[in-house]
């Protein structure tokens, strides 16, 4: 089981269950983490879904593609430099453990 | 407040209970839902869940466990027979009954199927909207060779995509003079029908259905040009009815979908609506939306209403499409007699503009999603950028945000 600790906007922590190979966005949603509201389910077309993550592990994952980019850029929290898109971030198991920021709109 | 009940365990159902719960509600949440699953995404059904790419459990807004955790009583396979408004209690379809302090309806709109004499007892003949819809036809899909979709709406579109990208044969019939054409303006359509044509989709616009054939089975259809189209499967896209039998049976006010004031109360205090149910009627005239979006925000400001700690409905209408590898973004509200401003940005990057009365009132974003966000933010904080800068691609769009906003604080 991978365990990731998601920072709520508020501040407060929680740590969800997450499962290899499914998106950081599923993962958060199905235990109900705030500010993650995934409206378009994945789709990367509403920006609801944005997190900061650490930045070894944003390295790690390479440039989003440019449709994410571009939805970054003007998400309604202001684009960090380890922002992405949950829903477009694939679990791995070297991700146990890490912290992921939901940011503030 | 002990007892709340929300008939419909759809996205609208489930914001609600989860609003409730984070809210700090701690008495009793029952959630009743007519279909068998847990409630679930329906976006995907007619795209990555029909193609196969995702599991039944991956529709899920939330695992099971969930329920159990956030002590929600998730009932499903129920139905609500009636709701008997002076006791204030819900009577199920196995016979149980509920109480409830209030009442929340979230029951959701229901696919509109073809006129009975057109249809005529045939089988092959699918709408879509739950998931069992698209088990039912996906055994027919896959041994079917051409498909005939009714209707030139989003599901209609998504569902001709989806089954070109298949491998087959698809036609698509509108009754109406263009695509798309209750929600979007002509060059949103002229460029949808382009893509599908490009992609050997045939359109048949401004053509009604006037029969089917085929004796038990659906073997195709006749247009009223005298047009005559094979097809194995027929798939009917063309609209959705908010689902209002309960309510009106309780006797509560109905407009389009039964009608809530701005806090989401009906004409009962004690009964709620929110979701693709649900007629706001506001300060500018009645407002249904049909999204997820609006579904997650309705269920939410309902919660908010019953705890008394809400602040009403904002409509913040939003909506998305993938057709092939097109995304289209939508926001805002759309009416017919927009003025139109068109913004290309690269080849097949493009934006439509929709300004009534000078101020900008919508956005149709064609794989430009940093129009989308920019047309986005600027409708919902009542900005409008000058159409001469929207219509010039050398004037980058960062720029025109920057500016619209500028000239705001400056006044």
């Amino acid at each position: 089981m991978i365990t990731i600790k998601f920072i709520q906007p508020d501040g407060s922590e929680k740590l969800v269950s997450a499962m290899n190979g499914r998106s950081l966005m599923e993962a958060a949603q199905g235990a109900g983490v705030v500010g993650i509201v995934a409206e378009c389910g994945g789709s990367a077309a509403c920006a609801t879904c944005h997190v900061v993550l650490p930045q070894e592990v944003f390295d790690r994952l390479g440039a989003p593609e440019e449709h994410e980019e571009d939805m970054l850029d003007f998400a309604d929290a202001p684009r960090q430099t380890c922002s992405r898109l949950s829903c477009q971030v694939r679990v791995t198991p070297d991700m146990d453990g890490i912290i992921v920021r939901v940011p503030t709109a | 407040m002990k007892q709340i009940v929300i008939i419909g365990a759809g996205q609208a159902g489930l914001s609600c209970a989860a609003k409730l719960r984070a809210d700090g509600f701690e008495g009793e949440i029952t959630l009743i839902g007519n279909e068998k699953d847990a409630p679930y995404q329906r976006p995907p059904l007619s795209k990555a869940y029909l193609l196969g790419n995702l599991d039944a459990e991956r529709l899920l807004l939330r695992p099971l466990t969930w329920y159990d955790q956030h002590q929600v009583d998730l009932r499903t396979g129920v139905a609500v027979a009636t709701i008997d408004r002076a006791g204030k209690a819900v009577t199920l379809s196995d016979g149980k009954s509920l109480s409830y302090d209030a009442l929340v309806l979230a029951t959701g709109a229901e696919a509109r199927p073809l006129p009975e004499d057109l249809l005529g007892g045939r089988s092959g003949v699918h709408t879509i909207r739950d998931r069992s819809d698209i088990e039912m036809m996906r055994p027919e899909l896959d041994a079917a060779q051409s498909v005939l979709v009714i209707g030139g709406g989003y599901i209609g579109l998504e569902m001709a995509a989806v089954a070109r990208g298949l491998g087959l044969g698809v036609n698509v019939v509108e009754a109406a003079p263009a695509l798309l054409g209750r929600v979007a303006c002509r060059e949103t359509a002229a460029a949808i029908a382009e893509l599908h044509e490009e992609r050997g989709v045939r359109l048949h616009i401004g053509q009604g259905v006037t029969e089917l054939t085929g004796e038990t089975q659906v073997t195709g259809a006749r247009l009223a040009d005298g047009t005559e189209i094979s097809a194995d499967v027929v798939i009917v896209g063309i609209g959705a009815a908010p689902r209002t039998a309960l309510a009106e049976a309780a006797g509560l006010d109905i407009a389009n979908g039964i009608l809530v004031d701005a806090t989401g109360r009906t004409s009962d205090p004690a009964i709620y609506a929110a979701g693709d149910c649900a007629c706001y009627r506001l300060p500018d005239g009645d407002l249904r939306l049909e999204s997820v979006g609006n579904a997650i925000d309705t269920g939410e400001v309902v919660a908010g209403s019953i705890l008394e700690s809400g602040a009403g409905y904002t409509p913040k209408p939003w909506f998305w499409s993938d057709q092939f590898d097109l995304k289209l973004q939508i926001a805002g509200r759309a009416q017919p007699g927009d003025m139109i401003v068109v913004r290309i940005s690269t080849i097949g990057a493009r934006s439509h503009w929709y300004y009534r009365d000078g101020v900008l009132a919508a956005i149709d974003a064609l794989n430009s999603p940093r129009a989308y966000q920019v047309g986005r933010k600027l409708i919902l904080d009542g900005l409008t950028p000058d159409p001469g800068a929207i219509a010039d691609p050398h004037r980058p769009i960062k720029d025109i945000f920057n500016e619209t906003r500028a000239a705001l604080f400056a006044r």
